[in-house]
Order: C-alpha cells, then sequence, then structure tokens
C-alpha cells in the first residue's frame, strides 16, 4: 500500500492517542485536586493545557495534509474525518478539565463543606467513559464504543442527581451556597467531558461501520 | 552526485569522432553512388537524343527503310493506348487484391495469394508475354494493343497487391475502430476511410507499376507486335515505343540509331512526366497538416 | 433523449478465455455510470460488449442480453451495424480520421451513412461540435484544416463531436481522458456532465477521482465480473465489499 499514506495514517493515530492520553492525565488531576484539596494539581492542570491544544493544531495539520495529497477514499477518509472530530472533542475535554480545576481553585479558598455528592465517583465514572472511548479508537472496535454510549445515560443521572441535591443544600443552608454552586459547576463539566466521549464513541463507530449513530439513529449509507 | 566541475563527461574519444564522420562519409557516398548511374544515363540520352526530337519526330510516323526523316509519333501514341489498357487492368485488379490481403486475407487463402503474387512478380517478362500470346492473340488470331495492355496489366497487378496491402497495413487499427464505432460497415470502411488514409501510398505503388512496364518491350513482342502506320484501334497491331527503339536500335542505319535514342529519352520524360504528373493532382488535395 | 441500459448475464471471451462473467447491470437513462476496476478486470471489454465493438477482435465473442432501450442488441434480428450507429464510442487514444478535415470528420458517419442534404449536414455538425464545446475553436477552420493537425484535448472533443453526429442514444466512453494534460481532461469532464442532458453515458476509467467528479453511479469490476455497483458517493466513502475497499483506497491495483 501507499507507504507515505499510510506512516500518515499511523503517525496521525499516534498523535491523537497521545492527545488523549493529556486529556485523562488532566481530568485525573483535576478529579485530585478536588479530592486533595491542593492547588498544586489545579496548577498542573492549567498549565498542561498548552500541550493540549499544541497538539489540536499538529493534528488538524497533518490531516489536512492527507486529506489534500493523498485522496483518501472509503475507510481512510473516514478515518481522517473521525480524527478531526475526536481532535476537537478532546480539546473540549481540556477545556473541562480545566474549569473543572478553576472550580477547585475557588473551593479550596474557602471553607472546606460537607456536600452529599460523591464528585470522585461521578469522576470516575466520566473517566472511564474517556479511557474505553479512546481504546475503542485504538483498536478500532466499535462493540467498545457502543459501551460507551451506553454509560452517557448513568452519568447524566448522577449530574441530575447532584443538581437536585445541591439546590436543596443552597436552600437549607445558604452559607455554603458558593461552595455549593462550585460543586454544582464542576458537576456540569463533568457531564459535559461524557459528552464529548460520547461524540468520540460515535465517531469512531462512523469510521469502522460507516454508519451515522450520531443523535440516537443508525444510518447507513443507502 | 555530478557536479559541473567534476563532471563525468568527457568529449567524445578521437576515435569516436572519426567513427562518426566515416559513418555520415560512407552514408552519403552510397548515395551518391547511387545517383551517378542514374544522372549518367540520363545525361548520356538528352546527349545522344535531343539532336533528333524535332517537330516531325513527335509528329510523323516512321518512314520506308532508308529513307530519312519521319518519326515516332504512332509510337508514342500506341504506347500511350497500351499503357492505358494495362493499368486499367493492373490497377483495379491489383488495388482489390491488396485490400483483400490486408483486410480479410490474414488467412491460409490470403497467404497462398500473396505466394501466387510474389511468384508472378518474379516471372521473365518475356513468359508473361508468351501466356499473353496464349490467352489473346491466339483466340483472336491477331495481334493487338490490347494484348499488349493484358501482359504489361498483368505484370502491375503484384506490384500494386503487396504496396496496397503494406499500406492499409500501416494505416493503425484506430482508425478502423472509429469507424466501426460510428456504425459504418467494413466494407464501406476499407474503402471510404482505410483506403483513403492510405492513399498516397497506394498511389505510390500504381506509379512504380507503370513506371516499370511502360518500358517493358518482351512482352509487346508478341503481343502488341509494333505498326508502321497510325493505329488507334486497341484491337490491332500497335506501335510502342520500347519496341520501335528495340527495331532501331538493332538496325544497321545510322538515321534509325539517332531516332531510337530520341525514342529512349522521350520514354524517360513520359514516364517521369506522368508519375510527376499525378504526385502534383493527389497533392493539392492535400489538407493543412495532414497525415 | 438518452434511454437506460439493461444487461443480464452478460458473457465475453477471447478464444477460449472467459473474460466476463455473468454481468447483471443497469444503466439508468441520462445517467453517467462509470465502470472502474483494476488493469485487465474486464471493463474495457465490458462497454466494447455493449455497441458489439468486441465481436471485432478476430475469435472474440460475446452472449447475453443488452438491451439499450427497445434494442436488443445481441437478438437475433439485430445488426451490429446498426447497433453502433445508435451507441456512439470514443476511444482512450484520440483517433480522428488522419485524411480529413475538421468537418470530414464530423460528418464521416452521416456521409457515409447515406446522409445528402447538405444544409442539414451543416447544421448538424455544427451543433455537434458546440456540444462537445468545439465549436468556437474550429469554426473557421472547419474545412481547411485536418482532423490531425488540433491538440490533444482538441482532437478528442473532435472525436466526441463525431460520434455525437450520428445522433446515438448512448455515449460509451473508454478512458476518453486518459491521454490528456489535466486542462484538457477538466474540459472534458465538464463536457461528460453537459452531455448528460442529453445522452446516457457509461464511461470506463482507471481514475477514481475522475469516476467520483463525473459519475452518479459507479461499478467494479475485478476479474471479469462485477463485484459491487451503487452509487458512487457509497463506493468511495462507505463501499460494501472488502475488495471494492481495497481497491478505491489503493491497497492493490
Amino acid at each position: 500500500m501507499r507507504s507515505r499514506f499510510q506512516q500518515g495514517l499511523d503517525e496521525l493515530k499516534e498523535k491523537l492517542l497521545r492527545m488523549g492520553g493529556l486529556a485523562e492525565q488532566a481530568i485525573d488531576r483535576a478529579t485530585e485536586a478536588y479530592r486533595s484539596r491542593d492547588s498544586k494539581f489545579c496548577q498542573l492542570v492549567l498549565t498542561g493545557e498548552n500541550a493540549i491544544n499544541e497538539a489540536e493544531r499538529e493534528i488538524d495539520e497533518l490531516a489536512l495534509d492527507l486529506l489534500a495529497m493523498q485522496q483518501p477514499m472509503a475507510i481512510d477518509l473516514r478515518f481522517i474525518l473521525a480524527v478531526l472530530k475526536i481532535n476537537a472533542d478532546l480539546e473540549r475535554v481540556g477545556d473541562q478539565a480545566v474549569n473543572i480545576a478553576e472550580r477547585v481553585l475557588d473551593l479550596i479558598s474557602e471553607d472546606e463543606v460537607q456536600l452529599p455528592v460523591d464528585i470522585p465517583r461521578m469522576a470516575d465514572a466520566v473517566s472511564t467513559m474517556v479511557q474505553r472511548a479512546l481504546e475503542s479508537f485504538l483498536d478500532g472496535k466499535a462493540e467498545v464504543a457502543e459501551a460507551v454510549l451506553q454509560m452517557d445515560s448513568i452519568v447524566d443521572r448522577m449530574k441530575d442527581e447532584s443538581f437536585v441535591v445541591l439546590v436543596q443544600k443552597m436552600h437549607d443552608e445558604p452559607s455554603c451556597t458558593r461552595q455549593a454552586l462550585d460543586v454544582l459547576l464542576i458537576a456540569r463539566n463533568l457531564e459535559r467531558i461524557a459528552d464529548h466521549a460520547t461524540n468520540i464513541a460515535e465517531d469512531v463507530i462512523f469510521w469502522v461501520r460507516g454508519a451515522d449513530v450520531r443523535h440516537g439513529g443508525a444510518h447507513y449509507r443507502e | 552526485m555530478l557536479r559541473a566541475s567534476q563532471s563525468t563527461l568527457r568529449p567524445l574519444s578521437l576515435r569516436r569522432r572519426l567513427a562518426n564522420h566515416g559513418a555520415t562519409f560512407f552514408a552519403l557516398a552510397t548515395s551518391i553512388l547511387v545517383l551517378v548511374p542514374l544522372i549518367a544515363i540520363f545525361v548520356y540520352l538528352v546527349i545522344k537524343g535531343v539532336g533528333a526530337i524535332n517537330w516531325d519526330f513527335l509528329t510523323k510516323t516512321p518512314k520506308p527503310v532508308g529513307e530519312a526523316g519521319g518519326g515516332m509519333a504512332n509510337a508514342i501514341v500506341g504506347s500511350g493506348i497500351i499503357l492505358l489498357i494495362s493499368s486499367l487492368i493492373g490497377i483495379p485488379l491489383g488495388i482489390g487484391s491488396g485490400i483483400y490481403l490486408a483486410e480479410y486475407g490474414r488467412n491460409r487463402f490470403g497467404d497462398l495469394v500473396r505466394f501466387t503474387a510474389d511468384v508472378l512478380n518474379g516471372v521473365p517478362s518475356i513468359v508473361i508475354g508468351i501466356a499473353a500470346y496464349s490467352l489473346v492473340v491466339v483466340p483472336q488470331r491477331h495481334f493487338s494493343a490490347l494484348s499488349g495492355g493484358v501482359a504489361l496489366g498483368i505484370m502491375m497487378i503484384p506490384t500494386v497487391a503487396r504496396a496496397t496491402e503494406e499500406m492499409l497495413l500501416m494505416v493503425p487499427n484506430a482508425v478502423r475502430e472509429a469507424a466501426f464505432g460510428l456504425g459504418i460497415s467494413k466494407w464501406r470502411t476499407t474503402l471510404s476511410i482505410t483506403l483513403r488514409t492510405a492513399s498516397a501510398g497506394v498511389i505510390t505503388g500504381c506509379m512504380l507499376a507503370f513506371a516499370r512496364v511502360a518500358g517493358e518491350t518482351a512482352p509487346l513482342l508478341f503481343t502488341a507486335f509494333g505498326n508502321q502506320f497510325w493505329n488507334l484501334n486497341p484491337n490491332q497491331p500497335t506501335a510502342a515505343l520500347p519496341l520501335q527503339i528495340f527495331v532501331y536500335a538493332i538496325s544497321p542505319f545510322e538515321e534509325w540509331h539517332r531516332q531510337a535514342w530520341a525514342g529512349a529519352l522521350i520514354l524517360i520524360l513520359m514516364i517521369v512526366g506522368s508519375v510527376a504528373a499525378v504526385r502534383i493532382t493527389t497533392s493539392r488535395g492535400r489538407l493543412k497538416g495532414a497525415a | 433523449m438518452g434511454v437506460g441500459i439493461e444487461v443480464r448475464g452478460l458473457n465475453a471471451w477471447y478464444g477460449k478465455n472467459l473474460s466476463l462473467k455473468s454481468i447483471d447491470m443497469t444503466m439508468p437513462a441520462n445517467h453517467v455510470t462509470a465502470v472502474i476496476g483494476p488493469s485487465g478486470c474486464g471493463k474495457s471489454t465490458f462497454v466494447r460488449c455493449l455497441n458489439r465493438m468486441h465481436e471485432t477482435i478476430p475469435e472474440a465473442r460475446a452472449e447475453g442480453t443488452v438491451r439499450v432501450g427497445e434494442m436488443d442488441v445481441y437478438g437475433s434480428g439485430a445488426d451490429p451495424v446498426e447497433v453502433r450507429r445508435r451507441i456512439g464510442m470514443v476511444f482512450q487514444k484520440p483517433n480522428p480520421f488522419p485524411t480529413m478535415s475538421i468537418y470530414g470528420n464530423v460528418a464521416a458517419g452521416l456521409k457515409l451513412n447515406g446522409f445528402r442534404n447538405r444544409r442539414q449536414m451543416d447544421q448538424l455538425v455544427e451543433r455537434s461540435l458546440r456540444l462537445a464545446a468545439l465549436w468556437d475553436e474550429v469554426k473557421d477552420h472547419l474545412h481547411k484544416k485536418s482532423g490531425a493537425s488540433l491538440s490533444g484535448g482538441q482532437q478528442q472533443r473532435l472525436c466526441i463531436a463525431r460520434a455525437l453526429a450520428v445522433e446515438p442514444e448512448v455515449l460509451l466512453m473508454d478512458e476518453p481522458a486518459s491521454a490528456l494534460d489535466p486542462i484538457s481532461t477538466s474540459k472534458i469532464e465538464e463536457l461528460i456532465f453537459q452531455l448528460k442532458q442529453h445522452y446516457t453515458v457509461v464511461i470506463v476509467t482507471h481514475n477514481m477521482q475522475q469516476a467520483a467528479r463525473v459519475a452518479e453511479l459507479t461499478g467494479f469490476f475485478l476479474m471479469g465480473s462485477l463485484i459491487e455497483f451503487d452509487k458512487t458517493e457509497k463506493i468511495f466513502t462507505a463501499p460494501a465489499d472488502k475488495r471494492t475497499e481495497d481497491y478505491v483506497t489503493g491497497r492493490f491495483g
């Protein structure tokens, strides 16, 4: 096969997976920051953002090159399109991790308050989703990607529950409104990350099967 | 990598340059050598013959033996008649066979025809004359321009046929396919497209055949036979330039010898003239940039 | 207006070699259908069977059903010459008649089929040259310049005009642009796009990007069989057969 092209595709995959690793790392650090109330982890997330943005630029450029120079078709074309979209999703994941880190910094500056929301558990679930989505991309396995789609509803429920609980808390104890709000926002950020993981999984399915499963439907090309 | 300062291209060695020039010289020399006899003959003819060409020569019939004067007018016209008949026989039959061989005859029968044509080409002209004698003169019980035309026509056929075949085969198949693709039938394609494309070469082939038979003497010996007097009837013995030249040349008369030279010169001029005329008329139809 | 082509069970041989194996394919009217595949897959043979050009090669024959509109091309009463008049063909290497003028070339099909009316012929020649997007470039030299004096791209358009002059219903094109430079190629492609309003076009190409640019439907041939036949977008974004995918992504062929 055209080896330069194949090399390009391999490089694209490698770069994307590395970027995925950076995104996963950002989530983990943000979660750790929340758990340990240590601002050092927040700083790591904030400085790590540059690497993620740089990676996004590189991947976009390489993908554009391959499209222009190699005239990819069928599965190769779908792969590159999927890479471009996953690229964007991973960059947003990085952004959300930064948002979480900023909320945590705010929490640290305030008094610690006990809140009936298990953020680390939610973060774990979300982190798993991202991890599985990237795995499905690495192996090109649509079934693994489908499993990720299933997990999204779980995370959504977690978020909705925490909203209810936190709103109640703010009502009952107005003094911890600020902390409650922070945690509410963190929950929302986590839910957004889960959405991005879902997108990544959908893109993998599109690449592997040529099926458009976005927005709940399965459309094979007629 | 080659760098300009260290070019590995040397100028041609002396040996190679000499070989180059030597080969060019050889090619040039042999070409000139080929032209020399041609030019020599022509110049000689002109020198010997031009003196005897006058108005009488071109318009009068031969005088009786011993008398001065007279001409070869009847032989000139006679040759024209005989050659016309031979062309009418040789060219259509030759082109027809050539078409068959090229377009339809890539088979055993075609090979047989080809072989026959080649053999016919090699048959001595006097033998062809004898054949025409048996085929035409004997049944008719008299000599005639017609039988002379038949003999010469038979001689033209192989040359025309082979030339036609070669030229048709040189037409690229793409041209035929283009015609088929338009829904043109095979025979129409062959005549109107393929033959037309090959026409220049085919005409050359006809001219070659014509030039060759125009000078043949032996076949006419016992077919056209020759005639002292005017004769425009193809069914009667007819004078012909080669015959007349032959008779005069072996005669003991100086006057006739001079007329023989003149006759030879006229014959050459007639042949060259006809070929040139055909070339000019056919090239006028050529289009700008045509193959 | 063009007509559809329906092929059922088409087999073709070169001597004893079966080179097309039971092809079934339907090419709709006024569409451009591309036929792609690696060298030797039978795509040229297939197209040449549609207008019975295949059998002009010694020892070649074809069997099966090919319906072009109402006409049964291999039917018992069918005349190959008539079939070829109603189905036009443009070849890979431009092949104008070398000794004829531009006008002569375009009119050749008409003249040699007995057409006599001079004025109508003039009109048809102009119409064909316009359809082939060549009229403006040659209108002043119609009778003076020979077909062979044009550039490669112009020659090919001349051949297209020549094919169109006899008013076929279908136009077959066997790699029409493969001998041309990119500008001429894109002119021809543009032309094909225009032509489909009036004709049904079947184009053989080894250039997949060309098939993608020009054709609505594409058939993939491999070793004498039709592997996949579908809308062009489907063939090039998500083909159903792995062999199609391997070919289209350049993994072989």
